[in-house]
């Protein structure tokens, strides 16, 4: 049933991955409000990763308002009004974010030029980034 | 709750003559976590395991497993109860059926769990009235991570357990660690599988020649590590790259690749004061900081140039 997939070289936390699934999933659809999300360790052993790595994704997901953990029973999507217009305001960026992907794939950049010079942009300063 | 380490140790070391195996180990292994313990063959891995389980004497230095002193002979018996270790030779008793070694187990500890013994015994296709000695590496290694996994230890410590297992073993051996975590057994392996270490633990440590060279989380890992690689309109030395958190670098005229552990946006600034006219930034796997961070292969990446 799990549709989540870690990749363990992607240059970020295997939790923080977790996370963006399971957001993502919510945003899509594929998980609304109220649905179970499967046990620690169950999740775990599919997809064989540590169950701290459940865990931490959990927690933060419970901090964030998406997740409800109850206690014995497990964890539960959350869909708010709040959480309704992160997605939108995701779903706002990531538009945007399509749109120059097509402007310079138009230009004649491949797809891993665009993607490292996107990951070189996100690895330089904050500041210098806004001064550009 | 912080709980207590499940292994600690201060200036841990062991020689044999000169020879140093391991030396002045300060070494951490947190309860609650899957640790991973990387090296070469001869890094000193297991001779560090069997001191912390009171099989070797240290020369120097001393540790607690499980809170328990580990060169007080008594006091490492006591804790020993609570840890299921799987050595790398992987040694049973060769006259014995492994239904034998199996009864023989269970009357043993007293954490053993029949249950799972039995589920484990029907995964691993094991043929219960063969003779240990009759049986293949694979098999033997299976039967020796069944004594061990089919307890409910507060510590398990597997030295090399992959070894001669094929691929779809190694995942079911990782989905068992796994469990065995989610219901709170800290585990410390050491393997030669970097792909799976990499997948599985929360926390990797690196041996090199008795010397611990890395122990991070694979969290701050994922996170810190990068490779930077650039081209210049001119020569460019390595000097200008010596910057805090650099690890490694590699440098042809005007080609620079970088292996920082911290720190990529001094990398990337320092770039740019260049003008590099190519950059570009990766994540690095654990295989990549394994080979870096291990001596030896140095000259050997070197050459590639």
């Amino acid at each position: 049933m799990t549709f989540f997939k870690l990749k363990p070289i992607a240059g970020q936390p295997l939790y923080i991955q977790l996370m963006q699934q399971i957001r993502h999933a919510t945003e899509t659809g594929a998980l609304r409000d109220g649905d179970q999300l499967p046990g620690i360790r169950t999740l775990a052993e599919e997809l064989v990763v540590s169950p701290n790595t459940i865990i931490k994704a959990y927690s933060e997901l419970e901090h964030e308002g998406l997740l409800e953990m109850r206690q014995g029973a497990g964890a539960f999507v959350c869909v708010t009004r709040r959480t309704r217009l992160i997605a939108e305001r995701i779903q706002l960026a990531q538009e945007r974010i399509r749109d120059v992907i097509e402007e310079v794939r138009v230009a004649g950049l491949e797809d891993d030029e665009i993607q490292r010079a996107f990951e070189a942009e996100l690895a330089a300063p904050r500041k210098a980034a806004r001064r550009r | 709750m912080i709980a207590a380490p499940a292994i600690q140790t201060s200036s841990l070391s062991k020689y044999y003559g000169r020879t140093s195996a391991v030396q002045n180990l300060d070494l951490v292994v947190e309860a609650n976590r899957i640790t991973g313990f990387l090296g070469r063959n001869g890094a000193g891995k297991s001779t560090t395991i069997k001191m912390l389980l009171g099989l070797i004497r240290p020369t120097g230095g001393d540790g607690t497993i499980l809170g328990r002193q580990i060169t007080n002979p008594e006091l490492n018996r006591q804790a020993r109860a609570h840890i299921a270790y799987v050595a790398e030779d992987k040694p049973l008793y060769r006259y014995l059926t492994v239904a034998q070694t199996v009864r023989f187990a269970a009357a043993f500890y007293r954490d053993w769990r029949c249950d799972v013994a039995g589920k484990l015994l029907r995964e691993y296709e094991l043929p219960l009235n063969r003779r240990v000695k009759a049986l293949s590496k694979g098999m033997r290694t299976k039967l020796a991570l069944l004594l061990a996994l089919a307890r409910k230890p507060e510590l398990l410590i597997l030295d090399e357990p992959t070894e001669g297992l094929d691929p779809v073993m190694i995942e079911h051996l990782m989905q068992t660690i796994v469990a065995r975590a989610a219901e709170g057994t800290a585990v410390f392996f050491s393997s030669h599988q970097i792909a799976e270490v990499e997948r599985v633990a929360d926390q990797v440590c690196i041996l090199d020649r008795g010397c611990l060279v890395l122990d991070r989380s694979l969290d701050s890992l994922r996170e810190s590590f990068r490779r930077v690689d650039m081209v210049f309109p001119v020569d460019v030395v390595e000097r200008e790259f010596q910057l805090p958190g650099v690890e490694r670098i590699r440098a042809n005229r005007r080609q620079m690749s970088v292996l920082t552990s911290a720190n990529a946006e001094g990398v990337i600034e320092r770039a740019r004061a260049f003008n590099a006219v190519s950059l570009e930034v990766a994540p690095v796997g654990l295989r990549d900081v394994f080979l870096a961070m291990v001596n030896g292969l140095e000259s050997a990446i070197g050459k590639e140039n």
